[in-house]
């Protein structure tokens, strides 16, 4: 027994067949066979979930169950879940549990979603692979020799291998939508401000959205419908309507405009994916759309872009960890111990030193951090990993004195330049077409020390956080290497419905 | 311009973090690889286009004046790493 989507666990329990607590259980046998080898799921709650399904059960029967009722979901580990540990994959949380609900977690189960377990992630959300992670690497089920992608790699495997009906994930830069290129799955990244930030660890806030990754467009678009919309506690939360998004999958519109941006099928693009997706569009032509070549002259600057903004907000929504109010607190005595000796080294290297060196040295010791501001840099060493420290100090790096114009406040004019090109395309075009990543899921351990060679896999993916405006992965096909790939759909800003009739016709030709 | 293992240092210092030897050393070179290839904004003359805050238009909204339940006590302290009843507990800071 087996459950990929929403429908069929409707129609199960429509038949009366099975219970819900039946399908649950497939999903805890699933995650029991198979997560120790692909690291998808951090924990998991079987009682809480299997009694869950037994109310729901009964709300089903009594007809008062909300619409998510038999929809078994997995939240990547940034996301707060009242009383659950959230540890974001980072030692710095290793302990924390959430005080409160997210708003996104409060409406899911508001509509009777089973939330399963926590899903393991990069660390912070920064990275592309789910390598950093203090629980260890996430693996592709489709092959477990490569990676499944990141940020949310947890999200896109857990849902690959049938841990869970769906998922809630992150993207900031690509993270929904390059892991489910690379596992064969449905990833919607919706418009900045469709979907509540409250309770998701906060990334980089002008750019971090909540999303699902799912095994249908129809599951997506269901998911969005209930989380998104306006929350009191997130002021950058839209307040306009939130349309019927199911409608947008079942009255299909196959006379869409659809955008070719040459910049995005150029130098760096598997030559088997070029193609496979030029396929679909030929596909799509044929059965009704029209295809319009665009250009979008700035989107060779967004990698960059992005790694100066993201890396700078990040620097700064990190500072938090501080190890006084919650997470990792260093031991105050291996501190004052670390002073002590830093000290005594420097008073023995006065003792020996002359003039300028000596005068220097002097200014050392004056400036040696107190007890307390020890404390702070021991935490913080202690709790957060290689990448997450490399991003910090970028971060911190361009908005320093001195650096803040050349980088910060160049990269935001250059957002501006990237958000006007897309509007420019859009009021041509319904939707604009890429690939989602340039290759398929790389082999493990294989990108780990070229930074820059890890970043360009969001090269796709990045534009749109730019922007603003919503994304989704949709598979397209499988390569030659046995690995899925997928292709990326882009709708203007709050367009969520044109984007899903676009994705359920590319779907329809799987 | 490149960064040296000074500004590395001078870096993690407003960072709050500490790096080894070896860490500063890596640290400098994956900026210097970072962020050098961050210079091809420089190709683009920006000066006549205004820095971009916000991606969406940002609505003012005020809540109502009505007082909430705030965080109790207990929840406030449940991940503190040292408290006591009603407060966090910290090292002494004056010597």
């Amino acid at each position: 027994m087996s459950f990929t989507n929403f429908s069929q666990i409707q129609q199960s329990i429509q038949s009366g067949d099975v219970s819900l607590s039946d399908i649950v259980q497939s999903y805890i046998n699933n995650i029991e066979q198979k997560n120790d080898e692909i690291n998808a799921v951090i924990s998991f709650d079987r009682e809480g979930a299997l009694e869950r399904a037994d109310e729901i059960q009964q709300r089903i029967e009594d007809g008062s169950a909300g619409k998510l009722a038999g929809m078994i979901i997995g939240i990547k580990d940034l996301i707060c879940e009242k009383d659950k540990q959230v540890t974001c994959a980072s030692n710095i949380l290793s302990n924390f549990e959430s005080v409160y609900d997210a708003t996104v977690i409060e409406r899911l189960r508001n509509e009777d979603a089973i939330l399963l377990g926590r899903l393991n992630m990069d660390e912070f959300a920064m990275g592309s692979s789910t390598e950093n992670s203090v629980y260890g690497p996430t693996k592709n089920p489709v092959d477990t020799s490569k990676v499944p992608g990141g940020s949310s790699g947890g999200s896109a495997a857990a849902v690959a291998a049938e841990f869970c009906t769906a998922s809630l994930g992150s993207d900031t830069g690509g993270s929904i939508r390059q892991p489910a290129s690379y596992c064969g799955v449905v990833g919607l990244k919706p418009t900045y401000g469709r979907v509540s930030r409250h309770g998701l660890v906060a990334f980089a806030s002008s750019f971090d959205c909540i999303g699902p990754l799912t095994n249908s467009v129809d599951d997506a678009a269901r998911i969005l419908e209930t989380i998104a919309g306006p929350d009191p506690n997130d002021n950058t939360s839209s307040s306009r309507t939130v349309p019927n998004y199911t409608k947008f999958t079942e009255n299909l519109d196959s006379n869409i405009k659809i955008g070719v941006p040459e910049e995005y099928f150029g130098e760096g693009l598997d030559e088997e994916i070029h193609k496979g997706i030029k396929n679909k569009l030929n596909e799509l032509e044929e059965s009704g759309a029209e295809l319009v070549p665009i250009h979008l002259p700035h989107m060779k600057y967004s990698i960059a872009t992005y790694y100066i903004l993201a890396t700078a907000e990040a620097s700064s929504n990190l500072a938090r960890y501080d190890g006084i109010r919650y997470g990792h607190r260093a031991d105050i005595e291996d501190v004052e111990k670390d002073l002590k000796e830093e000290k005594e080294a420097l008073e023995e290297q006065i003792k020996q030193a002359k003039g300028d060196t000596k005068q220097e040295l002097v200014d050392q010791l004056n400036e040696m951090d107190s007890s307390l501001i020890g404390l702070y840099k021991k935490s913080r060493t202690e709790g957060f990993g290689p990448e997450v420290k490399r991003r910090i100090m970028l971060g911190t790096y361009v908005l320093s004195a001195g650096y803040y114009d050349e980088y910060y406040a160049k990269a935001q004019k250059v957002r501006r330049l990237i958000k006007q090109d897309f509007t420019e395309a859009f009021e041509e075009v319904d939707v604009i077409v890429s690939p989602t990543a340039p290759t398929t899921a790389f082999d493990l351990d294989s990108n780990q020390d070229n930074p820059v060679q890890m970043y360009l896999n969001d090269i796709y993916t990045t534009s749109a956080n730019l922007a603003g405006i919503c994304g989704i992965n949709v598979p397209a096909g499988t390569h030659s290497n046995g690995l899925p790939y997928g292709m990326q759909l882009m709708a203007d800003a709050f367009e969520e419905g044109k984007l899903f009739n676009a994705a359920k016709l590319v779907e329809q030709l799987n | 311009m490149s960064v040296t293992k000074k500004d590395v240092n001078y870096v993690a210092d407003l960072a709050r973090l500490k790096l080894s030897e070896e860490e500063t050393e890596s640290l400098a070179n994956d900026m210097n690889q970072i962020l050098d290839y961050m210079t091809t904004l420089e190709e683009l003359d920006t000066s006549d286009v205004e820095p971009l805050e916000h991606v969406i238009d940002l609505e003012y909204r005020l809540r109502d004046d009505k007082a909430k339940e705030p965080l109790s006590h207990e929840d406030a302290l449940k991940n503190a790493p040292d408290a006591d009843t009603d407060y966090f507990r910290v090292p002494r800071v004056i010597e």
